[in-house]
């Protein structure tokens, strides 16, 4: 069973670099538990007492999990999830690297 | 139709319906056509109604200096209302901005002080917010806190919709401040229940997050996740294919993040139709393609569109 997680450049230090590990799980809780036990230290990155942080956005196939069951909601091999720092609305145009 | 001055034309937008885009009679997409506004995006809305309020607060008088982190449409909305209104306004962007942008703002008489761009949009609000206080004159409207953004949706917005489509049973809209999905949410939510009430957040590429520190976030103060329903993430490729699919389907030439707003009211479609229920979709287009021309992403190939927005914030 394969998920695919995307990780932003921010935790990247957790995963040797890569910008996308596989996990298995039920849900994703399950998931981020399971990644934490090859990655350690990045559960704590994304969740803090049993939810997510504040300024961790999560998405299975890119809908917000904060709208559907949060850390309980259920995932499944070929699921896509996203995390993404939070970030201020409205248009900028061409920017050299932020 | 006749109006006394320009502000007085403001809102009152059509709402057309997608017949080649809808899946079928019974689940129906509609594109409310914001562009249709004074200096053709739905900010103007925001900007007229900040603008109003802190007048009635008595913060602002003849000549006095309105201060904004933005060099997007709510500069240009703002630029424009300031200026008919007899105000000067201060913008604060990041330093490397396009010519279009900068000409439009400075047209309408805006000054222009640049933030750092490696500081992307929290620095630009970092360095007005240093501003404001330095010139405790000025009023900083704060698009992403002020109350009177989400209002103008909630009073002009919102009740427009409902009286083009009583049968409404979705809106889309696309995320920034969350002005445009709080005050339409709030409006819906209480006169028609049980509207969904659907974001579409703009994904951006690698380079704008960067090193974006995932403890120090920003969430717009007007977010409240309670009116919303759901929440999608749409990319940069997904938006683009939308957007020139609204032009080649249906002859609407409208910005990149109305094209997101459309991936998510068709991905409401296809839920709808895959549950066997009826849907009336309303899609909020926030502004035309004009200012987006120059990026390419109505022209060449989806993938060179696409590798040309990365690094940019196109919504």
């Amino acid at each position: 069973m394969a998920i695919e997680v995307r990780i932003p450049t921010i935790l990247r230090g957790y995963t040797g670099g890569a910008k996308q590990v596989t996990g298995t799980g039920s849900t994703l809780g399950e998931l981020i538990t399971d990644l934490d036990s090859r990655h350690h230290g990045l559960a704590d990155r994304l969740t803090d007492g049993g939810g997510l942080r504040r300024f961790v956005n999560v998405y299975l196939n890119d809908e917000d999990v904060r709208f559907l069951d949060g850390l309980d909601t259920p995932v499944k091999d070929g699921d896509t999830v996203t995390v993404l720092p939070a970030v201020a609305g409205g248009a900028r145009p061409p920017a050299a690297a932020r | 139709m006749r109006y006394e001055n320009l502000l007085d034309a403001m809102g009152n937008t059509p709402l057309v319906g997608l017949p080649r885009l809808s899946p079928s009679a019974e689940v129906r997409l509609w594109a409310k056509l914001e562009d249709r506004n004074p200096t053709g995006s739905v900010k103007d809305r925001a900007a007229f109604f900040m603008v109003a309020q802190a007048e009635k607060d008595g913060l602002l008088s003849p000549g006095a200096t309105i201060l904004e982190p933005t060099s997007g449409n709510t500069g240009i909305s703002l630029a424009m209302v300031a200026s008919l209104r007899g105000y000067r306004l201060v913008v604060v962007m990041p330093e490397n901005t396009s010519a279009e942008r900068r000409a439009l703002l400075r047209m309408y008489g805006a000054e222009i002080i640049g933030s750092p761009a490696a500081g992307g949009s929290n620095e630009a609000v970092r360095v007005a917010k240093r501003l404001a206080e330095q010139n405790p004159g000025w009023v900083m409207l704060y698009q992403y806190g002020n109350e009177a953004n989400a209002r103008a949706h909630y009073e002009t917005t919102g009740p427009e919709i409902l009286a083009d489509l009583p049968e409404i049973t979705h809106f889309v809209a696309g995320l920034g401040t969350t002005g445009t999905l709080m005050g339409v949410g709030r409006y819906l939510r209480e006169h028609k229940p049980g509207t969904s009430i659907v974001a579409a957040e703009p994904r951006y590429g690698e380079l704008v997050y960067g090193l974006r520190n995932v403890d120090e976030g920003f969430v717009p103060e007007l977010y409240d996740p309670s009116v919303l329903t759901t929440r999608f993430s749409v990319s940069s490729g997904d938006a683009l294919r939308r957007t020139r699919e609204l032009v080649a389907a249906e002859g609407i030439f409208a910005g990149i993040s109305s094209g997101a707003a459309l991936h998510a009211g068709l991905a409401m479609a296809a839920k709808a139709v895959a549950g066997g229920e009826r849907a009336d979709i309303v899609v909020l287009m926030a502004d035309g393609g004009w200012k987006y021309l120059s990026t390419g992403a109505y022209e060449g190939t989806l993938a060179d569109a696409e590798a040309r927005l990365e690094g940019q914030l196109w919504a």
